[in-house]
């Protein structure tokens, strides 16, 4: 039998606020256990949350940029559980009277075609601790740190839209263009500021309703999405073909050992008791506050490929690729802007500097290459100084540190013998001194002649010491080579 | 020095009669002496006192020091109180010491008041008679056979034993007027956002409100000039102006429509309370204030829909007492389940864990709407009874509790007798209105309480008349027998 895959996801971001949901702690990444929890997130007697408007504002951005309706009067529930990084015992959501209602994302895929997903609605919730089972603890005993507690968060709640992994995985990645396109969200996946929880199901081809779910919890990189969904929907199948019935429970996906095991059943779940917070008064949006922030909203991914396509003249797969994550945009229009070689510059933004900044696992921002820096060794491409060989050179000695291109070029001697008369030289000084070659080349049929043309580039190069420049030499070796035929 | 009133020991201390420190260590030393047979205060800070009103006597000789600097007062222990065990009655917090300050204790420590120590009451302020503490009963200095009334039991009888001239206290569900009655003093439970809640560790979120104890009302209207605050730590306080509550209380009562609630006066009322309630409406009428009979329908509902919102928010607010982060922890526990269960049977007493497990329930799947659904819609009923009665009448007049202070171990057996003890209070703060006790008489030599509710933030027209009642007459006077 053919079977259907059907996907939702519960996506989990964090909002990039100085503070947190709830106090005025600091929500950065990577201090020392327990530095950045104060007296409220640590839930200590007495203490009272006071909503961080910031978190709000950023909720509602995120609503306005999937055209979704935005609650007026939005309520934050209590959901209770026990959990040691929980401090509260309960965890202040919203669940009746979300901030952000139904809206929908757009996501394009590799055949080209678009496909709308609808989202459920997306809510506004503080995140947990972390547990701690290793390190420097005494035997037997488990850590709390509490940094991350009280980290705002939103939950986007997608319908069962996706068929596949490509549309899972695009709608994840659309998600993460957007919300860091327009700054709510630093987008780092490695410090889990998006965090996906997958819903499978799987039905007969053609069959209209939905098969039994199951949730896989807490995946943060697309690759363990994908590994995740591919083992889950391998084991449905299977279990149905031989016989069996999918159980609702809630999975958990271990990326390293690529082992996904069930966690808990339907029928174990946590009745999570939830009721309106009564320490927080219902959160009332007026219409100026989302007219002000409908205008002051950055420009949108997909928008801003259509300009990149039309300002630019990229091609409509260059554009998304640049326009897909808002650090990467900015730097390549800064780069286009200073260099005015938008073709090149998108070139370079992506390949060798994007090569590079994967290879240090480094993001953009953090760059060792600046626009500036990118743009001026651009300039020197166009201008026929170098070579595209020798910018990668210069490239590289840009990223180590060693200056501006100029001053590299200048430096390593590296500047372009573009001289007709010297290159002329050159060309002739190698033919002389390789008369067999010559003749050889002048035996030699059309198609063979091509690639021994080669032969004569490298020894013309080598003798530049790479400094001749490249189309030139192959022009003047042609002209000299058709002249002794 | 104990008999002043804190009016009294204002004008002393601005006049230079005595000094802050002569005051704190005279009250000082009758707690030293006599709270051994009250068991009303369970820490006493006696060294940070001295010190305080040390500081306090320095700012009153610069001559331009806020109106109570200087003048010693108890907190109940269910304000944090920086670097000063909170224990909030519990075992579960025996051994926590606040980092920071309760707003209201902020207060007072900026305005110079001398805080002389914390009173015992109810566990996590869940009863009526003070006798659920991890400290021990307080002994109603009336009677010491009897309960001093709760959860503010401590402040209460502290206030009539003159171990202190005023205590801040809590309201949840009476917590302050019911003690107040049964002590024989006078205690005001501000409007529902009045006070700020912050520092105060919370047993029903939208219920609790802080507010002061303190023999007669105008002392109360001189405590709550200097504990209402708006405070953007605590959500749900208001941002409305604060009147200065002293400045109205000579105002005439004449005129003034007294709403008398009818429910209020039926079976289950004790006949000498009713007289002694009867005869104080009397005295008002005499003054020229007009009594208006006027109806409450659904007050029967107040102690069904109390009991189970209370709990409810409670069973989520004390979640947090987990043995992780503070507060007590079962010793070796073996797994993480062991550590909850044993932590929290261990550290709470019988009256939280029921109360917690009744909140637990409402909660449920299933039962949410039955319980905690049904319990807010029967709270708009309530509040709508009040909007109705307040468009007649500008205060409303009846008995604090049903029946003056019982003996120890007479409701033990039965909570629902004792949750009965709340069925006059419980209304107002699920209305989130303000309400006060004053004494209004005896009954077999215990007092009896009087109580004035107000509408949303009439607490200066309450104090008015409160204050008005204890011009022309003398229950606020009387002393019980033994104290000198």
């Amino acid at each position: 039998m053919n079977w259907e895959t059907v996907i939702g996801l519960e996506v989990h971001v964090q909002l990039a606020t100085k503070t947190k949901i709830f106090s005025a702690a600091s929500t950065s990444f990577g201090a020392e256990p327990n530095t950045q929890a104060c007296a409220i997130d640590l839930a200590m007697p007495g203490t009272l949350p006071a909503l961080n408007e910031q978190a709000v504002h950023y909720a509602i951005m995120f609503g306005l940029a999937i055209n979704a309706e935005i609650g007026k009067i939005s309520i934050f529930e209590r959901k209770n559980y026990f959990y040691p990084d929980l401090p509260k015992g309960y965890q202040t959501t919203q669940l009746e009277k979300p901030i952000v209602g139904r809206g929908e994302v757009a996501i394009q895929l590799a055949d080209g075609s678009t496909k709308s997903i609808r989202i459920h609605h997306a809510h506004l919730e503080e995140d947990a601790g972390k547990s701690i089972h290793e390190g420097d603890l005494p035997h037997g005993s488990s850590g709390v740190d509490l940094n991350r507690a009280g980290t705002p968060l939103i939950e986007i709640v997608s319908e069962p839209d996706m068929r596949n992994i490509e549309e899972a995985v695009a709608f994840a990645k659309k998600l993460h263009s957007i919300v860091t396109s327009i700054g709510i969200c630093d987008g780092k996946m490695s410090q889990g500021s998006m965090r996906f929880d997958v819903n499978v199901s799987v039905r007969p081809m053609g069959s209209t309703t939905l098969g039994t779910r199951t949730e896989t919890k807490n995946l943060n990189s697309y690759k363990f999405m994908e590994e995740a969904i591919e083992k889950e929907v391998e084991r449905q199948i299977d279990l149905i073909e031989d016989g069996g019935t999918v159980k609702q429970e809630t999975r958990l996906y271990n990326g390293e050992t690529k082992v996904s095991k069930a966690m808990r059943s339907k029928e174990e779940a946590n009745d999570y008791r939830y009721f309106p917070c009564p320490d927080l008064l219902p959160v009332i949006v007026s219409d100026d506050t989302i007219e002000k922030l409908r205008r002051a909203l950055p420009e949108l991914p997909d928008a801003r490929q259509a300009r990149f396509v039309e300002q630019y003249a990229l091609s409509k797969y260059d554009a998304g690729i640049l326009s897909s994550d808002a650090n990467t945009a900015n730097f390549f229009e800064s780069v286009a802007a200073n260099a005015s070689h938008p073709k090149m510059a998108a070139n370079w933004t992506m390949g060798e500097l994007s090569a590079a900044l994967n290879h240090a696992d480094l993001s953009i921002t953090e760059s060792p290459v600046s626009a500036e820096l990118l743009a001026g060794m651009i300039l020197r491409i166009a201008d026929n100084s170098i070579s595209g060989k020798m910018a990668k050179q210069v490239f590289e000695a840009m990223w180590q540190g060693e200056g501006n291109a100029d001053e590299i070029i200048e430096a390593k001697g590296l500047k372009q013998v573009s001289d007709n008369a010297a290159l002329e030289k050159m060309v002739s000084d190698v033919l002389e001194v390789n008369p067999a070659m010559v003749e050889d080349f002048i035996a030699s049929d059309e198609n063979k002649r091509k690639k021994k043309l080669g032969g004569f580039m490298g020894q013309i190069m080598k003798a530049s010491r790479g400094q001749a420049n490249p189309q030139q030499v192959n022009q003047i070796l042609l002209q000299k080579l058709n002249e002794l035929l | 020095m104990h008999n002043y009133t804190i009016a009294e020991l204002v004008k002393g201390l601005q006049s230079k009669k005595f000094s802050s420190v002569e005051l704190t260590q005279h009250f000082l030393s009758r707690i030293n002496r006599f709270n051994g047979q009250y068991n009303a205060v369970i820490t006493v800070t006696a060294d940070q006192a001295l010190q305080a009103a040390y500081l306090a006597d320095q700012r009153l000789a610069f001559g331009s020091a806020p109106a109570l600097c200087g003048v010693p007062l108890l907190h109940k222990d269910i304000f944090c109180t920086k670097g000063v065990r909170t224990s909030c009655g519990s075992k579960m917090l025996d051994n926590f010491i606040p980092p920071y300050n309760a707003t209201v204790v902020e207060n007072f420590e900026q305005a110079g008041v001398v805080m002389l120590g914390k009173t015992n009451m109810d566990e996590f302020a869940m009863g009526s008679s003070n006798e659920t503490s991890f400290y021990g009963p307080v002994k109603n200095p009336w009677a010491t056979d009897c309960v001093p009334g709760g959860s503010s039991g401590g402040s209460a009888a502290a206030v009539a034993a003159r171990l202190a001239p005023g205590a801040t206290a809590t309201d949840t569900g009476g917590s302050i007027r019911q003690p107040a009655a049964l002590c024989g003093i006078s205690g005001l439970k501000p409007t529902y956002g009045r006070v700020s809640r912050w520092g105060m560790v919370a047993f029903a979120s939208s219920l609790d409100q802080a507010g002061p104890m303190a023999r007669t009302a105008e002392d109360c209207a001189l405590l709550l000039n200097c504990m209402a605050s708006f405070d953007d730590k605590d959500s749900t306080c208001v941002d409305l102006e604060i009147p200065d509550y002293s400045a109205s209380l000579n105002k005439p009562v004449k005129g003034l429509r007294i709403g008398v609630p009818k429910e209020y006066f039926s079976e289950g009322l004790h006949p000498g309370t009713e007289e002694a309630v009867r005869k104080a409406l009397a005295d008002l009428e005499a003054q020229g204030a007009e009594l208006v009979e006027i109806s409450l329908p659904n007050s029967n509902l107040s102690v069904p829909a109390y009991y189970v919102i209370a709990p409810a928010e409670a069973s989520a607010n004390l979640s947090r007492f987990d043995g992780v982060k503070y507060g007590y922890r079962c010793e070796n526990p073996k797994d993480l389940q062991d550590m909850y269960c044993r932590t929290r049977s261990e550290g709470f007493g019988e009256e939280v864990q029921r109360r917690i497990l009744i909140g637990t329930y409402c909660l449920s799947a299933g039962y949410y709407d039955a319980y905690y659904g049904k319990a807010q819609q029967v709270r708009q009923l309530i509040e709508q009874d009040f909007v109705q009665a307040f468009a007649k009448v500008d205060l409303i007049v009846g008995p604090t509790c049903p029946s003056p202070a019982f003996k120890f171990g007479s409701k033990g057996d039965d909570p629902v007798a004792m949750y009965l003890e709340d069925i006059y209070t419980i209304a107002t703060n699920l209305a989130g209105l303000p309400g006060m006790s004053v004494p209004c008489g005896m009954v077999e030599g215990k007092p009896v309480g009087l109580q004035i509710i107000g509408n949303y933030f009439d607490e200066a027209r309450m104090l008015n008349v409160a204050h008005q009642f204890q011009q022309v007459t003398d229950w606020h006077r009387l002393m019980p027998e033994g104290i000198s």
